[in-house]
């Protein structure tokens, strides 16, 4: 017997059927912790928003019209409350300092991971939010172009001119870096 | 592809480590109470399921404050907040008679009056004391929550909060809230005596953002809500289940107006504009203490929110006049402003044209918030004041599905409506068909031949009105538009706000797009412009501007970039463009640099070809165009109109004063636009240019605008980010 496929489980679990949306956690649970973990850079942010979003998707099933695939629509939920997320955080981290950086640092396990890493989050963090949730959908999660551009809800073509203007920064980042250094 | 390209994804494309096993469990086993609590609330719709759920969520805002690693005092202390704005609620939901015996529910909350002085302030120790594995062992606690939905919030968290810490905290809170509630059921008044400092803050928020609604159904959010929520929570209203929409209100993106040679491209093209909506939003937004977003300030919307006395049409014949200055720019000395101000006639008392208005009403769960639904409900009860007694209101609901709240009404059956209108605010919904046809259905059944027949479309973005492909949407309301029913829209709230669409919808149902965040601007709105918005005295009308190449080098038109024509869609009357309501003012701004005057922003080409163009009358600077449509014509008038030396004035300062408000009000989104052009012009500048042009103000919108600039000054952009 196959598997039934997303659509399908969706319809079930919107219409009540407690096993199907079951199933749907258990596919899908990973690649919400995944995304959320590169969007964030930061397992508890991610675990919590994973549950967040989680928690939030029975309401929102009803409003997946299949009208994209079920992944598609799910990178969107997932990406909207990781803005949101980022947004509550930033206001935080005001109070916080940099103590979230420092325990980051303490828990990384080996240090060209770590350098690697700390370069990811820097690059990052100067990118525009909109840049930085394109580039890790596109390179991170390896999504197409014009799909990428359906989570987001803006053309494929502006995605495309976002790839390209992340590129240009992180040339100039690396510059920057090398007269620095 | 660049090396750093690849050094990103390699970074990026780094295996994720796997999610803790736990952390998964816990995740999915909190998705299904969610899914079962939702499954009973669709079953019996009641109360008791929505609120539990609110409850869980806000639970689980408590257990993750307190579990997060980086967690600190205000996060405890916030916790403790919600765990009193938990206890509140069910109070709160219970008859009066229910009240006093109160030691029966929160069992735990008497034994820790006598045990000691915990208080809120307390709480924050809480989350130093404990380690981390039993913080996160607390997040468990919306399940709890979900199996015993009414559970008093005290015995709830008592049975899984593991840490004896933790319980006391939460018996202190309860404690604390059952005093509160005793007292107030005992008093049945005054609820504010025994708020900590904090809860009265937003108390007094609520206040002026509602002017305290009535209180008469007991589900509603406030007054007991806001008593312990925070100033922020106030403002954004509850917590929504899962997590909350926030900053993801969509705005359509769009460049400033380039300036243009006159040698190039003399003529200039566009659509009017009355909507009003990016004011409302640039206001709330700096309200908050951040800048809008550049693509959410619209300059031509900014400038058209106020009330300008432009003259007034001499008859009735020609629907409205234009009037003209051209003054030196403030904001560049070398540059001149071209300002074009229109007022349409205003319509007699009483209106000699009935209405037939539908109200399409979103009762979604993000419009529970109280700055939304309720806000929503007392700008209808405004607007039926401005209303005929012989108009009729329907409304329709839509919440994932529609129905029909309130069949076609006369005003006059005033008791009818207000009913309906409360049972919108306690936010019930059933099964119907799809919202914005059934609106436009009720709006076709009174269809009024020679009257006003529109529907009104209330939301904070969620367009789930049936329709889901905006392409669909829009060719709907063009449809509808043409067999005569028009569509106005009017946006609450902020988080979640779909700026774009609406503006598209507004835009293709010939209406307009509002933006209402407090009680004093839906009065604007709804009493004060009512007639404008709902009595169109002319559609399609254009702009169009040629400017005289011996008199000007270069121009921009300031605002206006998402209204656009080409050249050629001036005289074709397919064409469709903005309309003008009754007393509607609309104004335009160019700002163009004199020829000869050296201060071009563009350099005169090497290879230039000769003087192309015929030098026209030398004292005439520019000639302005305008065409329209009567609103039951199908053929359109044009007016005319030079712009001539005699038009001008040599300094700002002789300008009349609405003029240099709306030159300031122009800088001022300029500048919020990033200030391409208006170099190093300031919001000091504004401000000072504003203060000397207040003039009458009966309404105080001036003075609110100068309080605006004088906040931006000092708002902070969206805190870019992290981590």
């Amino acid at each position: 017997m196959t598997e039934p496929s997303d659509d399908t489980l969706v319809s079930r679990a919107a219409a009540g059927d407690r096993r199907a949306f079951a199933e749907l956690l258990e596919r899908h649970y990973d690649r919400i912790y995944r995304l959320g973990m590169r969007l964030l850079g930061d397992a508890d942010a991610a675990a919590d928003l994973a549950q967040d979003v989680c928690v939030g998707l029975p309401g929102k099933l009803v409003s997946f019209r299949g009208d994209s695939r079920f992944t598609t629509w799910l990178y969107r939920v997932v990406v909207n409350a990781a803005r949101d997320a980022m947004r509550r955080a930033a206001t935080r981290r005001r109070m916080e300092n940099h103590y979230g950086e420092v325990e980051a640092m303490q828990r990384a396990p080996d240090a060209a991971r770590q350098r690697e890493a700390i370069w990811l989050r820097n690059s990052l963090a100067r990118l525009s939010e909109d840049l930085r949730t394109t580039v890790v959908l596109v390179v991170g999660e390896g999504l197409g172009h014009a799909e990428a551009g359906r989570v987001l809800g803006v053309a494929e073509s502006t995605v495309s001119w976002r790839m390209g203007e992340v590129r240009k920064r992180l040339r100039a980042l690396a510059v920057d870096e090398e007269t620095q250094s | 592809m660049s090396e750093e390209l690849e050094r990103l994804e390699a970074a990026l494309g780094a295996d994720v480590p796997e999610p803790p096993r736990e952390t998964r469990e816990r995740a999915i086993a909190a998705a299904m109470s969610a899914f079962d609590r939702q499954q009973e609330t669709m079953t019996d719709g009641g109360h008791r399921s929505r609120w539990a759920g609110w409850a869980g969520a806000t639970f689980g805002s408590l257990s993750r404050g307190l579990a997060s690693p980086n967690s600190n005092t205000y996060l405890a202390f916030a916790g403790a907040a919600a765990f009193a704005l938990v206890a509140v609620v069910v109070v709160y939901l219970l008859p009066l008679s229910q009240l006093l015996p109160m030691d029966a529910e929160f069992p735990e909350a008497s034994d820790a009056a006598k045990a000691g002085e915990a208080t809120q302030l307390d709480a924050p120790h809480v989350g130093e004391a404990r380690s981390e594995r039993t913080q996160r062992e607390s997040i468990a606690l919306p399940e709890v929550v979900a199996e015993t939905p009414y559970a008093p919030a005290a015995d709830a968290a008592a049975v899984s909060a593991p840490s004896a810490a933790a319980a006391d905290a939460v018996r202190a809170t309860a404690r604390d809230m059952k005093s509160i509630a005793s007292e107030r059921g005992a008093r049945g008044s005054s609820p504010r005596e025994k708020l900590p400092g904090r809860a009265q803050e937003a108390m007094a928020y609520e206040e002026i953002a509602l002017h305290a609604p009535p209180a008469d159904t007991g589900v509603r959010v406030h007054p007991a809500a806001p008593a312990a929520m925070t100033l922020k929570q106030a403002r954004e209203g509850p917590p929504q289940r899962g997590y909350r929409d926030q900053g993801r209100d969509q705005f359509a993106d769009f460049e400033t107006n380039p300036v243009k040679i006159v040698a190039e491209e003399p003529v200039s093209t566009f659509s009017i504009d009355v909507d009003t909506a990016s004011y409302g939003f640039v206001r709330a937004s700096l309200n908050n203490g951040l800048l809008p977003q550049k693509n959410a300030v619209r300059v031509e919307e900014l400038i058209n929110y106020f009330p300008y006395d432009y003259t007034l049409p001499e008859d009735r014949e020609t629907p409205f006049a234009a009037s003209v200055s051209v003054l030196p720019a403030p904001w560049n000395a070398a540059s001149r402003l071209l300002h074009i101000g229109i007022r349409g006639y205003a319509a007699d008392d009483p209106p000699t044209r009935r209405a037939n208005l539908v109200f399409l009403v979103d009762t979604s769960g993000s419009m529970q918030a109280p700055n939304k639904l309720p806000l929503l409900v007392n700008s209808l009860k405004m607007l039926l004041e401005a209303l005929a007694p012989d108009d009729r209101v329907a409304i329709v609901t839509y919440a994932g599905s529609a129905s029909v709240l309130l069949e076609p009404t006369r005003v006059e059956e005033k008791g009818r409506i207000a009913a309906a209108l409360e049972r919108l605010s306690a936010g019930g919904f059933t099964a119907g068909g799809e919202g914005i046809r059934q609106a436009y259905l009720l709006a076709g059944q009174h269809h009024l031949e020679d009257g006003i027949n529109r529907v009104i479309l209330a939301t904070d973005g969620d367009f789930n009105v049936g329709i889901t492909d905006p392409e669909e949407l829009t060719g709907f309301i063009e449809r509808q538009r043409a067999g005569g029913v028009f569509l106005s829209v009017l946006g609450f709230g902020m988080g979640n706000y779909n700026d774009a669409l609406m503006q598209r919808l507004a835009q293709n149902g010939n209406g307009n797009a509002l933006y209402i965040d407090s009680l004093s601007e839906a009065r604007k709105a709804l009493v004060e412009e009512a007639r404008s918005m709902l009595f169109p005295i002319a559609k399609d009308v254009k702009i169009q501007v040629e400017f005289n190449p011996a008199a000007v080098s270069e121009y921009r038109l300031i605002g206006y970039e998402t209204r656009l024509l080409e050249r050629e869609d001036f005289r074709n009357d397919r064409v469709d463009a903005g309309e003008i309501g009754a007393g509607h003012r609309v104004t335009a701004i160019y700002e163009f640099t004199p020829a000869g005057s050296g201060a071009e922003r563009i350099a005169p080409l090497r290879y230039r070809r000769g003087q192309a163009t015929e030098a026209g009358p030398g004292d005439e600077l520019a000639f302005l165009k305008i065409r329209y449509k009567l609103p039951d014509a199908e053929e359109s008038t044009l007016m005319t109109r030079p712009v001539t030396a005699a038009d001008a004035v040599a300094d700002v300062a002789a300008a009349p004063d609405d003029v240099r408000f709306a030159s300031a009000v122009a800088a001022f989104g300029q500048i919020l636009r990033g200030g391409r052009y208006t170099g190093g012009y300031g919001y000091d500048d504004v401000i000072a240019l504003a203060q000397g042009a207040r003039g009458e103000d009966r309404f105080g919108y001036r003075a609110e605008f100068i309080g605006l600039a004088r906040l931006a000054e000092s708002a902070a952009a969206m805190p870019p980010l992290q981590r």
